[in-house]
């Protein structure tokens, strides 16, 4: 028995002309959070669903919890838990109803009050799917995908169109499922969500893996970091001979730099000496987003329409 | 559980949902009962040629009524529904649970048939009861068999058409479009012994005319003998076949996009 809950070698798969997985390598132990992160049509989706059985592949070795996924075995079934990014229940039954529904498929079934406990339906355990709100429904997914206990959990962008308190919530629940012993595999767009949840993280792009390691040790890759602050009006040359600034016309500055002791200091030695202030002055560390955006944010065919945007926005709320 | 009680088990589930939908209780449950009292309304007192004599009109609608009630129950019932889950992913999820596939549409077969037993009782008891129809007691094997043939037939091709339906949205119309017109001329919602041979032939290629002549002729009082019309049975069953092997080929689980 071996301690990886997946291990994947040269997996392939392509779609007439289009290759969309070309020879991705990944191993994932038992118990680990794993997140797999990439812009739409990276070839995320595609490999998640070999891993689940629900797509064949073209090519390489595939062992989910020591099965392949592709014989699609009742056994295999009855181990992994997956929360796809449809809905996909029954409108007309109540919570309640449809866990038990879903918790009958399985030998070793969760017990019904727990599972809804832990998603927290508890209160709406005897309303209908129809009449849930969007975040309930995607709790009820997550509910049904812990119905027959999984050892290994499938979690396709399961926070999408959440409001930033159901996404809190959401990665609580997470965070208990991984109290629990769970493995759980993880794709989505939200880098912090990756960040606080995963243990360690894959960037796919066009098909490959290109970045993989924990949040961390892929964020001390990435040295620079940023400072930002506005000119103030009549303090020219405040910038003069510093490496990497770059000066937008609205009198923001960015400075990117390994040395951010050193910058800092000729900085606002030269405000002290002018007497002026750096407006509105933040000090960045890079984040996840930051070294994701570095590895495919130069695709721009590929890159997320929402990904560019928040850049700024984000790095303003981080001071 | 083996495969039959997990059907068994899904169809129980399946018919909770069912009878809380108001579209799917309506148009497949409700409808065929409205005709039945519509249509005898309308020309409960009149008289219709059969072969052998006159039958009352009651006499010809309680068995056209039974035809149209296993066609809604199996086949428009279970092609809207199934197309229904199919966009929603429920199908997908499915496949991604140990439940075997046989099993899953097992279910829905037990379901849809139970609608049409359900029906089936509701629709002889009210002819016999309200309408002075005669319960052909003697032909009872050939009510029966024709019964069990039809649904099995309608069944399959319920499943058979959703490998045409490309959204849930598209399925009433598709299904409607290929039932409906079929339903007029296949002397079921009105006699068609006037119509033009052409029309009859036509008719004849597919499986509602033969459906309906079956369960006509159980109940037409001048048909003596065990009432079994092999030829309609042995057309309806191929169309059966031909919908299992389309279903075979075609049926996803995945929802089209």
């Amino acid at each position: 028995m071996t301690d990886l809950a997946i291990d994947v070698r040269g997996l392939r798969k392509r779609y007439g002309d289009l290759e969309a997985v070309k020879g991705v390598n990944l191993q994932v132990a038992r118990a680990e959070v794993f997140a797999l992160l990439g812009p739409n049509g990276a070839g995320k989706t595609t490999a998640v669903e070999i891993l689940e059985g629900h797509r064949e592949r073209d090519g390489g070795e595939v062992r989910v919890l020591g099965f392949d996924p592709g014989r699609r075995e009742r056994a295999f079934k009855e181990r992994i838990g997956v929360v796809l990014q449809e809905t996909g229940v029954e409108p007309y039954l109540t919570v309640e109803e449809t866990v038990e529904l879903y918790r009958g498929y399985y030998p070793h079934p969760r017990p019904l009050d727990e599972v809804i406990d832990l998603v927290g339906l508890t209160e709406q355990r005897r309303t209908r799917v129809i009449k849930l709100s969007g975040g309930q429904q995607r709790r009820l997914d997550v509910a049904v995908g812990l119905a027959g206990d999984p050892e290994l959990l499938f979690l396709d962008e399961p926070t999408t169109g959440f409001d930033p308190a159901a996404r809190r919530d959401a990665w609580e629940m997470i965070k208990g499922l991984q109290a629990l012993g769970k493995t759980i595999f993880l794709t989505t767009h939200y880098m912090d969500e990756a960040e606080i949840l995963a243990g360690r993280v894959a960037i796919i792009r066009r098909g490959e893996i290109v970045a993989l390691g924990s949040p961390r040790d892929l964020i001390d890759t990435e040295a620079r970091t940023l400072i930002r602050f506005r000119i103030p009006p009549g303090a020219a040359g405040l910038v003069d001979g510093i490496e990497g600034a770059d000066v937008q016309p609205d009198a923001y500055v960015t400075i990117a730099t390994v040395d951010p002791t050193g910058i800092l200091h000729l900085l606002t030695g030269r405000a002290i000496d002018r007497g002026v202030e750096l407006g509105e002055l933040q000090v960045a560390r890079a984040s996840l987003e930051d070294v994701y955006l570095r590895y495919v944010g130069e695709d721009p065919a590929q890159e997320s329409a929402e990904a560019a945007p928040s850049r700024g926005s984000r790095r303003r709320g981080r001071s | 559980m083996n495969t039959a009680a997990l059907a068994l088990r899904q169809a129980r589930y399946e018919m909770r949902a069912f009878w809380r939908n108001p579209a799917a209780a309506f148009f497949t449950f409700v409808f065929p009962l409205m005709f039945l009292v519509i249509f005898n309304v309308v020309f409960g007192n009149g008289t219709i040629e059969a072969p052998g004599g006159e039958i009352n009109f009651s006499t010809f609608y309680v068995p056209a009524i039974l035809a149209f009630s296993v066609i809604s129950a199996c086949y428009t019932n279970i092609a809207i529904s199934v197309s229904f889950a199919r966009d929603r992913g429920v199908l997908k999820r499915m496949r991604g649970t140990p439940m075997p596939a046989l099993a899953y549409l097992g279910g829905r077969i037990m379901q849809a048939v139970a609608v049409a037993l359900i029906l089936v009782v509701i629709v002889i008891a009210a002819g016999v009861v309200f309408y002075g129809v005669e319960f052909p007691g003697d032909k009872l094997p050939a009510l029966a068999v024709s019964l069990i043939v039809g649904a099995a037939a309608f069944c399959a091709l319920g499943l058979a058409i959703t490998a045409v339906i490309p959204n849930a949205d598209a399925a009433p119309a598709v299904v409607n479009a290929s039932i409906l017109p079929l339903l007029f001329i296949s002397n079921i919602f009105i006699p068609t012994s006037q119509a033009p041979g052409w029309l009859n032939d036509f008719a004849s290629i597919f499986p509602i005319v033969h459906f309906a002549e079956t369960l006509h002729g159980v109940f037409n009082p001048f048909e003596t003998g065990s009432g079994f019309e092999a030829k309609s049975l042995a057309v309806i069953a191929a169309w059966g076949l031909a919908g299992v092997a389309v279903a075979v080929r075609y049926f996803t689980w995945q929802p089209r996009k």
